[in-house]
C-alpha cells in the first residue's frame, strides 16, 4: 500500500435517526454501504428506550474514491441518512519563531485531513509529533516540526475540524497485508523475507519507470559491517534495489573501514580475529576521508573503490549521515546538528515506498517517528526490543524480524537473485 | 361515532400523470364516478354509522377528491402534507384551510420535506407504519414521532403501482394487518412479520393487491374496500369483519380507492 493509496481513502460522517431498528433501516444503510464496496464505522449508536423514543446512530462512510463516496452518499440519502455538518478547523497565529500556540494539534502518523472553508484538505506531509501549518490563501496544509515555525504562521489548534483516516488492509495478500504488529524470533524469516523481495522487486521496477513512492530507504547501523552484511547491502545498492541510505557516522566509517585495512572495529572481517593496532583503523580511516574532503571524492578519486559507500555514490544513491555524540571524526557529510539531520532525513521521506530499518536502535526509531503509517516497514535487530519499541509506537505497518543483519541482508539478496 | 373527511368529486378526472395508474387517454366517466363516490357514502354512513365531513371541491384540484392526502390528524393536530409532485400542492393551501376553520391546531413540516399524510402514515394505536421513498420522505417520520410520542416504523416502498403506503397496507382494529408483500424489499417484509404475527397477517395476493383489496376502511368491525377482493373478503369474516364492497374503478384509474377517499378525523 503506497501513501498515494491511503491519501486517496474518502469519508464522511452521517446521521441516521428515528425508528431506525426495529425497521431494519440502520440495517440497509450498512448494507448498502457494504454491498456497494464502501466500509463504516459506527459511532455513538443510541437505541431509544421505549418504543417511543427515536435511535440514532453516527456512521462514519469509507470508501476508495471520492466518486464511490459520492455514489454511497446518494444511495442512503433516501433512507435518512445525512451528511453532518461539520467544524471547520481552527488555527492560531504562531507566536514567535520556533514556538507553537498552545493547544497545538500534534499529528499522527496516519493520514490526516483538516476541515478548511467547508472542505477536506489532506494534510501533505505526513509524521507524527509534528503540528498543522495551514495555508489559506493556497487551500492547503502541511506537517512542520516545532523549530521550524515562523511567528504568525497558522497553526491548527484543538481537534475540531481534524480527522484521521485508520489505515485500511491493504491489497495486497502479503505480510504486509495482515496489518499486525508482528515480533517474534520464532517465526519463519524466509517468508517473510521473500514477501520483502517480491515488494522490492516490483519497487524497483516502479523506480525504473519513474514512479512516484517507489523508492526503498535502508536505515542501518553499524552492525551490518561487524556482522558481515557489507556484501549483501553493498549488492542491493549496486543491483538498485535501494534508493535512500540513512546512517551514522560508523556505518560508513566501517565500511570504508572494510575497504582500507580489511577489519570493522579492529577484527579482521575475513580472519574473525582482532588486529594489532586494529581499533585505530577506523579513525585512521575517518581522518583519511576528511583528508580528501568528501566520501564522494574519495570514490571518484578511487581511494574507495567496493563497498556500500562506494556503491551510493556510483548508483546515486542519497546518504544521509546523523550524527551523534559518541561520534570519532566525524567523516565529512555527517550532519551534526540534530535537528538539521532531521530535516534532511525528512526531506527523503516522501518518496519512499518501503523502509528496512537494520540493526540500529537510534536510526530505526528516528526514522520510523519520519514515516507515514502508510509506509510498510520492516525491523531487524537481534533484540527484540528494538522492533518491539516502533511496534508499540503504533506502526502497525512494521514487520519486526529478530535476527542478525548479515543474515537478513544475504537471505534478501539471495532472494533477489544475488548469486551464493 | 368516527368522523371521515371527505370530498365530493365534482372536479375530478385525470389531468395528469403521477403516478402509473394514471393515464391522460384513460378518461374518467364522470357520472359514474360520481355514483361510485356517492355509493360510497350512502355505504359509509348507513352501513357503517360514520360521521362525514364534507369539504367543498375546487376547479382544477381534480385530487381533492383523495383526502386520505390532507394530512394527518391527531387529537386536534392536523399536520398538512407536502406534496412531492407540484400538481397536487396546490391542494395544500385548500387542506389547510379547512382545518383551521374547523378549529385544528395546524402543523407543518419544513419545505421540502414531503409527507403525503394518511396515505403514508397509518397503523395500529401504539405504533404507525411509515411508507416512504416514492412519495413522503423518510425524514420527516422522527419529527412527527416527537411530536406525538408515537413510534414510527418506516417502510420502504419499491413498487410504483403501490405508491403510497395506504395502498399496500391495511391495519385493521382487532390488531390485525392487510398487506402486499412485494410492495416492501426484504428489510421492510422482515419489520412488518417481527410486529404483526403470522396469524394475524394476510399477504394479499397480486391480483387483489391490483384491485386495490389494501386501500380499505376500517371502522370497528366494519370493513369497506373495493369489489373484486374474494379471498381478501373470506379472509376477514374468518376474523369477525362484516365486509362492505364498493363499486370505484373510476377512481382507480387515478390509483385510488375507498381509502384514499376519505381521511380519518379522529
Amino acid at each position: 500500500m503506497t501513501s498515494e493509496h491511503a491519501m486517496n481513502h474518502s469519508q464522511e460522517r452521517v446521521a441516521l435517526q428515528g425508528h431506525i431498528i426495529d425497521s431494519l433501516v440502520l440495517a440497509k444503510v450498512l448494507d448498502l454501504i457494504l454491498m456497494m464496496g464502501g466500509t463504516f464505522d459506527l459511532e455513538d449508536v443510541h437505541i431509544g428506550k421505549t418504543r417511543e423514543e427515536p435511535s440514532r446512530a453516527r456512521i462514519v462512510i469509507r470508501t476508495a474514491s471520492k466518486a464511490l463516496l459520492d455514489d454511497i452518499l446518494k444511495a442512503i440519502q433516501p433512507h435518512g441518512a445525512s451528511v453532518e455538518r461539520e467544524a471547520n478547523c481552527c488555527t492560531k497565529p504562531a507566536p514567535a519563531d520556533g514556538i507553537l500556540p498552545e493547544e497545538f494539534y500534534a499529528t499522527t502518523h496516519l493520514p490526516t485531513q483538516i476541515r478548511l472553508k467547508e472542505r477536506w484538505v489532506d494534510v501533505d506531509g505526513i509524521e507524527m509529533d509534528l503540528a498543522v501549518r495551514v495555508d489559506e490563501q493556497r487551500g492547503t496544509a502541511h506537517t512542520i516540526p516545532m523549530g521550524e515555525v515562523r511567528e504568525g504562521d497558522q497553526i491548527v489548534v484543538g481537534r475540531e475540524g481534524v480527522r484521521v483516516t485508520p489505515l485500511q488492509r491493504p491489497p495486497e495478500r502479503d505480510v504486509f497485508g495482515f496489518m499486525e504488529s508482528h515480533v517474534s524470533a520464532e517465526r519463519p524469516h524466509s517468508h517473510v523475507i521473500a514477501d520483502i523481495a517480491s515488494r522490492m522487486r516490483h519497487l524497483g521496477e516502479q523506480a525504473r519507470l519513474g514512479q512516484a513512492g517507489s523508492n526503498v530507504l535502508l536505515a542501518g547501523g553499524p552492525a551490518i559491517i561487524h556482522a558481515g552484511g557489507r556484501e549483501a547491502l553493498t549488492w542491493l545498492i549496486e543491483q538498485g534495489f535501494i534508493h535512500v541510505l540513512f546512517c551514522g557516522n560508523a556505518l560508513a566509517a566501517h565500511d570504508m573501514e572494510a575497504e582500507l585495512y580489511g577489519t570493522s572495529l579492529g577484527y579482521g572481517l575475513s580472519a574473525g580475529r582482532a588486529v594489532r593496532h586494529g581499533h585505530e583503523h577506523h579513525l585512521r580511516t575517518i581522518n583519511r576521508i576528511r583528508a580528501i574532503g568528501s566520501i564522494e571524492a574519495a570514490v571518484t578519486s578511487g581511494v574507495i573503490t567496493h563497498g556500500i559507500m562506494a556503491a551510493c555514490v556510483r548508483q546515486g544513491v542519497p546518504v544521509v549521515m546523523a550524527g551523534t555524540i559518541r561520534d570519532d571524526g566525524p567523516l565529512p557529510g555527517v550532519v551534526t546538528d540534530s535537528v538539521q539531520a532531521q530535516s534532511a532525513m525528512r526531506a527523503m521521506v516522501p518518496g519512499v515506498g518501503l523502509a528496512l530499518l537494520v540493526a540500529s536502535t537510534l536510526h530505526a526509531v528516528a526514522t520510523g517517528n519520519l514515516l507515514p503509517a502508510t509506509v510498510p516497514t520492516v525491523c531487524v535487530d537481534v533484540n527484540p526490543s528494538v522492533p518491539t519499541k516502533l511496534a508499540d509506537r503504533g506502526s502497525f505497518q512494521a514487520v519486526g524480524l529478530v535476527m542478525d543483519a548479515a543474515s537478513f541482508l544475504a537471505e534478501l539478496a539471495r532472494a533477489l537473485g544475488r548469486p551464493t | 361515532m368516527s368522523r371521515l373527511l371527505v370530498c365530493p368529486p365534482d372536479f375530478f378526472g385525470i389531468e395528469y400523470e403521477i403516478n402509473p395508474w394514471m393515464r391522460l387517454s384513460n378518461r374518467v366517466d364522470h357520472e359514474r364516478a360520481v355514483r361510485q363516490w356517492h355509493e360510497l357514502m350512502r355505504v359509509l354512513e348507513q352501513e357503517v354509522g360514520v360521521a362525514l365531513e364534507r369539504m367543498s371541491p375546487l376547479q382544477g384540484l381534480p385530487d381533492l377528491v383523495f383526502t386520505a392526502n390532507a394530512g394527518v390528524v391527531v387529537g386536534r393536530t392536523a399536520v398538512v402534507s407536502r406534496f412531492r409532485y407540484p400538481e397536487r400542492r396546490r391542494e395544500e393551501a385548500h387542506f389547510e384551510q379547512w382545518f383551521r376553520e374547523h378549529g385544528y391546531d395546524v402543523m407543518r413540516t419544513e419545505e421540502g420535506l414531503y409527507f403525503e399524510g394518511a396515505g403514508d402514515l397509518l397503523g395500529f394505536p401504539d405504533y404507525w407504519f411509515g411508507g416512504y421513498r416514492q412519495r413522503s420522505d423518510i425524514r420527516v417520520f422522527p419529527i412527527l414521532s416527537e411530536r406525538f410520542h408515537r413510534e414510527i416504523i418506516p417502510l420502504e416502498l419499491v413498487d410504483s403501482r403501490f405508491y403510497h403506503l395506504d395502498t399496500c397496507l391495511c391495519p385493521l382494529s382487532g390488531g390485525e394487518l392487510l398487506y402486499f408483500p412485494e410492495a416492501f424489499d426484504s428489510y421492510g417484509q422482515m419489520a412488518i412479520a417481527e410486529r404483526v404475527s403470522d396469524g394475524l397477517r394476510l399477504a394479499v395476493s397480486e391480483d387483489e393487491a391490483l384491485k386495490f383489496a389494501c386501500n380499505a376502511i376500517c371502522i370497528g368491525k366494519h370493513i369497506v374496500l373495493p369489489v373484486g377482493c374474494p379471498a381478501t373478503q373470506a379472509w376477514l369474516h374468518t376474523r369477525g369483519y362484516d365486509t362492505h364492497t364498493v363499486h370505484l374503478d373510476e377512481f382507480m384509474k387515478s390509483g385510488g380507492s375507498a381509502k384514499c377517499l376519505t381521511l380519518a378525523l379522529d
